[in-house]
Parts: structure tokens; C-alpha cells; sequence
């Protein structure tokens, strides 16, 4: 681990970064609040130079239409800035919705973080990356 | 779970979210762009944009939009015949990448490739509300890439009148805003006026006597001295300004000759003098004040508690409160100032007189209060000088009656007061 920015609990949003690698961790409800703080990490992480993002979901129990809208919006910030953005511990009801809405055409779900690290060093090693529509899920 | 129903899940509680957004936001661009926001995420959209039509320019503009960059026009001139396209194309909106199904939309699609195609959206939806054009709801495609069905179109209508209601709602605050600010505006207008006029009135009538000038606007100070003191509310305490302000209205059908008597009015006389109370309250009936007993305050201004004043002889409790307090300011500014006949008193003087006359000519609560108000004055414990500034040059030295009006409060509210002996 290289870096440990805020850290908190499932209400909050938090994010590290490690390998170079930032990781933001959605809190419990991804709505508008947690959204947008949500995406504020993302963006000061890709403002800062970090070109590949991983959003862990392992306290997210619900994401509501606006936490759709707004993680649409990061996607379309992480493509300008040639990111690569993986998602992780997505439980079973969220990747339905993420395979439903198609966000998983151009996101990756990856069972774990450690996974979700390997397949981002992998994908960096060979570009372009892997788009993966059969994700492991959490249950 | 079968992925209609997940779908159908999804878009009941986008609903919700949407309805709750659009009820609990209070800022209209928020709501637009927080309800953008739920539609976008129920279906996934990456484009998408609200804008409003506003009929007095002829125009629409960009609410909100999303995905669209940032330099968009800052208004499109949207025409009467474009308005009545949008209608016809109606609630149910029009998908752009489907043939276009009527004259309408092809007219629109036309004029308004900017709406339309450079945008890059998929779905145009008028957003009407009793039969008027509002905005329009613009749609880019789908993340999914599959074409809008028809269950998302009929979300997205659903969606679309909700946001319709809710532009529609916001306008009609914003007019009752408006209009709001107007009336105060006029109201504070009107306020104005009938303050200035009450001024001339009082100017008016201290013109007539030439010994007590600016005796109306003084008493009207001392009015709302005592009544702030009373503990009485800003509307209560700007009457009582007003009714110092009139008091002595009915003076101006009194013989000037009388009024401006160098000598102490007789008793053959003293009728006619004292007829002024009346006449005040017959003027001022025929005036709609905006304060409560105005006229009957400067009717009842010669009252004495125990029944020895005039017009009425009306004792206590018959006495307007607004009427006793009247009384005490215009007894101490008659005693502050010089008259032909009589040379004005001395502060100890007229401490002495109020405390001998409380329960008598004064009401003994409003002594008090003026007693208060001045010690306050006299101690810095008030934030003007309002009484001590009103007051002639002769008063400046007013530090040693500080004691007396302790004395004066303390004895009238133990009810044993007995200025005599404490004035030396």
C-alpha cells in the first residue's frame, strides 16, 4: 500500500491508493450525496495523474437511479482521460442492474480487489482493455 | 429474477426518486438538473439535456444537460409554428432514430438540427402541461445500445410530466414571488405615504400655534418611547407614533386666537379649547388608519384616570391604554417646553408631578414605563438618547435625578409613592 488518503466506514466514502491504483469505496447507499462524493475522488484521482481507478462496492447495498446517473458520469471522466475504471464486490442485485443497463458493456466487475488490481495490471500490460459482461458477482 | 421485472424494479423506485427529488428541491435549475439526473440513470443514458421554453423571448434554454460538453448556445429561438409542432408530437415524444412518423417532427427535425442531430440525441419529448409547452426533455441513446422500447418510452413520459409539473410548479412561485415583492413594494409605498401625510398633518397643525412647535412630533417620540418600553409589537408602537402624531388635530377648528392666547385660558374659554379632543376624533373616524383607535386616542388624550378629565370623564380601565400613554407624553413634553403663561419645569419638578399624579391624571404603569425609558437613557443602558436628544439644551444635567426615578419606579410598583418628600 502506498498511500492511505481518508478511510470510513459504509456510510462514508473513501479511497487509498495502491500500485498506483486508486480505490474508492462507495459507502452503503450510492445515491446523489455519496454519488457525488464519489465522484469527487474519482476526478481528484484522475486530476491527479491516476489513470486507473477501481470502485469498490463491498459496503454499497443499493445504488438508486442518480448513483447510476453519476458513476455514468465518471465512466464517461475516466474514457476522456484514457483511464481504465474496474468495479468491485458488486453484490448480486447491483451487477443485475449494471448487466441490465449496460454499464457492464464498458466496465469491468470484478469479484474482489485483488482481482480487480491483477485484471487492471494485466489490461495495462495490453491495451485496448478487457470488457467483461459475465462478472463475478457478490452475494 | 426475471430481468422484466428487474427492469420494471428499477424504474418504479427511479419514480420515486424522481417525484422526491423534484418535491424537496426548492432551487428550480437543481431540480431540473437532479431529475436529468434520475432519468439518465434510469436507463442508462450518457447524453441527455432539459430545456425550457421561454415564451416571453421566444427561446428555449438549457436547464440542464449532460454529457453534451460545455459550450452550449445559451438560447435557441424556438418560434410560435415550432411550439405547435411540439405539441402535435404531444407527451409521447419522438424518437429520432425511427423515421420520422409525422409532418411535425420532420418540420421540427428541420429547423432544428441542433435539437435534433447534432446533439446526438435519440428521443425528443416535449414536456407539456395544460396544453402548454414547458420544455423539452432531449435523450441520447441508451449505454445498452438497444433502441428505446416501449416500456422506456413510457417511463421516460412518465418521468417527463413529473418534470413538466415540477417547471411547472417552480414558474408559478417564482409569479407568486413576483407579485409578492410587488404588493409589498406597494404596500411599503402606501406606508410611506400615509407616514409623510401624518407628518404635514402634524406640521399643519403646530403651524397654528405659534408657542408649541414641533409639540405633535415630539409627543410622537415620547409615544413610542414609552410604548417599546410597554413591551408593545413594532406595528402596535408605529400607531402610537401616528396618534402622537394627530393628537391635536381637532386644534385647527379651535379659535387661533384662543390657541395662541398669551395667557392662561379661562373658564368662559376653556370650552371651546377643550373641544379640540372631539373634533380630533371626528376628523380622524373619517380617515381609514391602519392602526387600531387612532381616533379614539385623540379623543380620550385629556382623560384622567380618576374620572376628572375630558370629553367623556371616563375613569380607569375605560381609558384606551393608547390614550394613557398619549396623556403622559404630552403632559411631560407640556412640562418640558416654554409656554406664554407658564415657563417650563425643572426635572425634579416634573418627577415629582408624575409621582404625585400616578393613579390620578397618569396610568402608573405607563409612568413607569417613561421612567424606565429616560433611566435607561440617562444610565447608557438604552442604545439612543431619544428623550435626553428631544429635550432643550436646559436639561443637560440630568445625572442627579437618576435616584428620583429609581425612587419613582420603586414606589409606584410597591404602590407607597411619595414624590414630595424626595424632591428637595
Amino acid at each position: 500500500m502506498e498511500e492511505t488518503l481518508s478511510s470510513g466506514g459504509p456510510e462514508t466514502v473513501s479511497s487509498r491508493v495502491e500500485g498506483g491504483v486508486a480505490i474508492i469505496y462507495a459507502g452503503g447507499y450510492l445515491n446523489k450525496i455519496n454519488g457525488e462524493r464519489t465522484k469527487r475522488e474519482c476526478r481528484d484521482r484522475l486530476q491527479n495523474g491516476c489513470r486507473a481507478l477501481v470502485i469498490n462496492f463491498s459496503d454499497t447495498e443499493i445504488v438508486n437511479s442518480i448513483g447510476v446517473s453519476i458513476l455514468l458520469g465518471v465512466i464517461d471522466a475516466a474514457e476522456e482521460r484514457e483511464a481504465r475504471l474496474c468495479f468491485c464486490n458488486v453484490n448480486n442485485h447491483t451487477a443485475q442492474l449494471f448487466l441490465m443497463l449496460g454499464l457492464a458493456r464498458h466496465v469491468y466487475l470484478a469479484p474482489t480487489e485483488e482481482a480487480a488490481l491483477v485484471w487492471l495490471n494485466a489490461a495495462n500490460a495490453a491495451a485496448p482493455p478487457v470488457i467483461s459482461t459475465t462478472p463475478t458477482q457478490r452475494h | 429474477m426475471h430481468y422484466g421485472i428487474e427492469k420494471f424494479l428499477h424504474a418504479f423506485t427511479s419514480l420515486a426518486d424522481l417525484g422526491q427529488e423534484i418535491a424537496d428541491t426548492r432551487d428550480r435549475k437543481e431540480m431540473v438538473e437532479s431529475a436529468l439526473q434520475v432519468v439518465l440513470g434510469t436507463l442508462a443514458i450518457r447524453r441527455g439535456a432539459v430545456v425550457e421554453y421561454v415564451e416571453e423571448k421566444g427561446s428555449v434554454q438549457f436547464i440542464a444537460a449532460r454529457g453534451i460538453g460545455s459550450d452550449l448556445p445559451p438560447e435557441i429561438p424556438f418560434t410560435d409554428t415550432d411550439v405547435k409542432d411540439s405539441c402535435e408530437i404531444g407527451a409521447g415524444g419522438l424518437s429520432v432514430s425511427e423515421p420520422h412518423s409525422s409532418n411535425a417532427a420532420v418540420r421540427l427535425a428541420k429547423r432544428h438540427p441542433l435539437l435534433f442531430e447534432n446533439l446526438g440525441y435519440d428521443l425528443f419529448m416535449p414536456l407539456i402541461m395544460r396544453d402548454k409547452l414547458l420544455g423539452i426533455l432531449l435523450l441520447g441513446p441508451k449505454m445498452s445500445e438497444e433502441p428505446f422500447s416501449a416500456l422506456d418510452r413510457d417511463v421516460i413520459c412518465s418521468m417527463g410530466r413529473h418534470i413538466g409539473v415540477g417547471i411547472y410548479n417552480h414558474r408559478l412561485i417564482a409569479e407568486v414571488e413576483v407579485r409578492a415583492e410587488e404588493n409589498q413594494r406597494l404596500y411599503d409605498d402606501l406606508r410611506a405615504t400615509y407616514q409623510d401625510t401624518v407628518r404635514a398633518f402634524a406640521a399643519a397643525i403646530d403651524f397654528k400655534d405659534k408657542y408649541t412647535r414641533g409639540h405633535s412630533e415630539r409627543v410622537g417620540r415620547y409615544c413610542e418611547i414609552i410604548a417599546r418600553e410597554m413591551g408593545w409589537n413594532d406595528e402596535q408602537v408605529e400607531g402610537m407614533i401616528v396618534a402622537g402624531y394627530l393628537h391635536d388635530i381637532g386644534k385647527i377648528v379651535v379659535d387661533r386666537d384662543i390657541i395662541n392666547s398669551p395667557y392662561k385660558i379661562d373658564a368662559k374659554l376653556l370650552p371651546e379649547l377643550n373641544r379640540h379632543t372631539i373634533a380630533g376624533y371626528e376628523i380622524l373616524s373619517l380617515i381609514k388608519h391602519p392602526f387600531a383607535d387612532i381616533p379614539l386616542m385623540a379623543r380620550h388624550h385629556h382623560e384622567r384616570v380618576d374620572g376628572g378629565g375630558y370629553p367623556d370623564g371616563l375613569t380607569g380601565d375605560q381609558i384606551p391604554m393608547g390614550a394613557k400613554i398619549l396623556t403622559v407624553a404630552d403632559s411631560f413634553d407640556a412640562m418640558t417646553t416654554d409656554r406664554p403663561y407658564k415657563r417650563r419645569r425643572t426635572m425634579e419638578e416634573i418627577i415629582k408631578d408624575l409621582g404625585e399624579n400616578a393613579g390620578k391624571q397618569f396610568e402608573p404603569e405607563v409612568v413607569v414605563a417613561f421612567a424606565r425609558a429616560l433611566l435607561k437613557e440617562i444610565t447608557g443602558e438604552a442604545q439612543g438618547k431619544e428623550i435626553l436628544n428631544t429635550l432643550s439644551d436646559d436639561y443637560v444635567d440630568i445625572e442627579n435625578i437618576k435616584p428620583l426615578l429609581i425612587e419613582l419606579i420603586r414606589s409606584i410598583e410597591s404602590n407607597s409613592y411619595s414624590a414630595a418628600a424626595n424632591v428637595t
